[in-house]
């Protein structure tokens, strides 16, 4: 960990912290009405808004969480560091891809 | 004294890095520090027994040892307050590798020292008038605050980023590289900067505040390289270091 | 291991960094799951409803307060981070960690409550 992956790491952190409290409300709101599924996408639907949010959410995410992987295998598994780095950005690419796609699934469809 | 006297039964770590504990009794006195333990089992036991002391009295930092799980200074931890039903386990510092018994060596936790670029690094002569140092000053208080580090590896004992890390440069280091960060007569701080910011450096430490629970001389080094930590930050963003 | 270190790593501070990472990998585990899921939605809801109707049931209602409580432990646990490391140094952290760990578990139960 150096200054520059702590730098992605922190302030993609901040990024999140609110939209993490926007995100649980939302869910809180889904539940609490009943929504199913086509409610859902009735609202998502050509939604430039939600695109955004989740948009900017699922980066930050793949990011931030990339980071947390590299970390974590380069102190608890026996990678090294360069090889720890590599999977931390596969894992980070795939998360963004399926985070992606799961907004366009929302917001296209 | 007449009666029976009290005993405590003391575990003590033998051989280097293969090894046993080993299971000494050892007569309980008053006011009896852990290094008065040892020190029984050497002179009156078994004189092959291996360990370090100097002063005795809590001001060299020499004989920090693993006590009942704890890095601690062995010569100010009163066997009343760790005894718990007559059992003490003394072992080697952790994070070092061991020499003997209940000696490590310590080279490790020195070369990281000099690796932090630990070392003062003047910006003057000795023809040079001698500089004024404002102890009021934000910068010297927060050095101040900082500088007391004796070197008696508890911190770096203690840590688990230290053991998980073997880049990790450790509290210790860190801490004195944010003394000499403060302090307006060093040259070096480009050099430091980067050192600190690099792999390995202060952003690999994860907060657990081991190092600040247990430093025998009441130091803080987690909120010493928190401060690092804002300070590289600041020192890449403007371009002065890239690790 | 030589020595058996345990006693500091009881501390509160020492359990909410660890709870902190252990939260982000079960997250990290989670995540691409719940992303996928919502791909699910391509299909015109079809497959995303038959998702919202199995979870209704009981076990993926534990499983998903399960998960806001990760979610809320792991963000406080970042916090506790954030705030270490740009505002000047405080004491009383231990207390801190301990409230903000019974907030999560407040705030997960909060969420079965509604979903039940």
């Amino acid at each position: 960990m150096n200054v520059r992956l702590y730098l992605w790491q922190r302030i993609t952190a901040a990024i999140m912290a609110p939209l993490v409290f926007v995100h649980i409300a939302v869910i809180f709101y889904v539940t609490r009405q009943g929504m199913t599924a086509a409610d859902i996408l009735s609202r998502t639907h050509g939604s430039v808004a939600w695109a955004s949010f989740y948009g900017i959410f699922v980066a930050a995410a793949a990011i931030h969480a990339s980071i947390g992987v590299r970390n974590v295998l380069s102190e608890w598994s026996p990678l090294s560091e360069r090889h720890a780095g590599q999977l931390a950005i596969a894992f980070g690419l795939l998360l963004a891809a399926l985070g992606f796609h799961a907004i366009v699934a929302l917001v296209l469809t | 004294m007449t009666g029976t006297q009290a005993e405590l039964s003391v575990s003590l770590w033998r051989g280097a890095q293969d090894g046993r504990y080993e299971t000494y009794v050892v007569p309980q006195r008053q006011s009896q520090t852990v290094l008065d333990v040892v020190t029984f089992v050497q002179r009156h036991i078994d004189p092959t027994l291996s360990y370090r002391f100097a002063c005795r009295v809590g001001v060299c930092g020499s004989c920090a040892m693993t006590v009942n799980g704890r890095p601690r200074w062995t010569c100010r931890t009163h066997v009343a307050k760790v005894a718990a039903g007559g059992r003490i386990e003394i072992g080697p510092l952790q994070n070092l590798p061991v020499i003997k018994d209940l000696a490590t060596d310590m080279q490790a936790f020195f070369a990281k020292w000099q690796e932090a670029k630990g070392v003062f690094a003047p910006s003057q002569t000795r023809q040079d008038p001698i500089a004024q140092i404002r102890p009021d000053t934000r910068a010297r208080a927060a050095a101040d605050a900082a500088i007391e580090c004796i070197n008696c590896g508890v911190c770096y004992a203690a840590c688990d980023t230290v053991r998980w890390n073997p880049n990790y440069l450790g509290p210790a280091a860190l801490t004195r590289a944010w003394t000499l960060v403060n302090d307006e007569r060093d040259a070096g701080n480009a050099a430091r900067l980067q050192a600190v910011a690099a792999n390995g450096g202060c952003h690999a430490c994860h907060s657990h505040q081991s190092c600040q629970e247990l430093c025998p001389q009441t130091l803080n080094p987690t909120a010493s390289i928190a401060s690092l930590k804002r300070r590289t930050a600041a020192a890449y963003l403007k371009g002065e270091i890239t690790p | 291991m030589i020595a058996r270190a345990r006693k500091h790593r009881g501390s509160a501070l020492w359990i909410a960094a660890l709870v902190h990472r252990i939260s982000g990998l079960a997250l990290v585990i989670f995540l691409p799951l719940h992303f996928f899921v919502l791909g699910l939605a391509f299909h015109a809801g079809a497959r995303l409803d038959s998702f919202l109707r199995w979870s209704d049931q009981p076990l993926v209602k534990f499983a998903e307060g399960g998960l806001v409580f990760l979610l809320t432990v792991h963000l406080l646990g970042g916090l506790r981070v954030l705030l270490i490391e740009n505002f000047d140094w405080r004491d009383g952290q231990k207390q801190i960690a301990t409230v903000a760990a019974a907030l999560s578990v407040i705030i997960a139960f909060i969420f079965l409550a509604r979903v039940f």
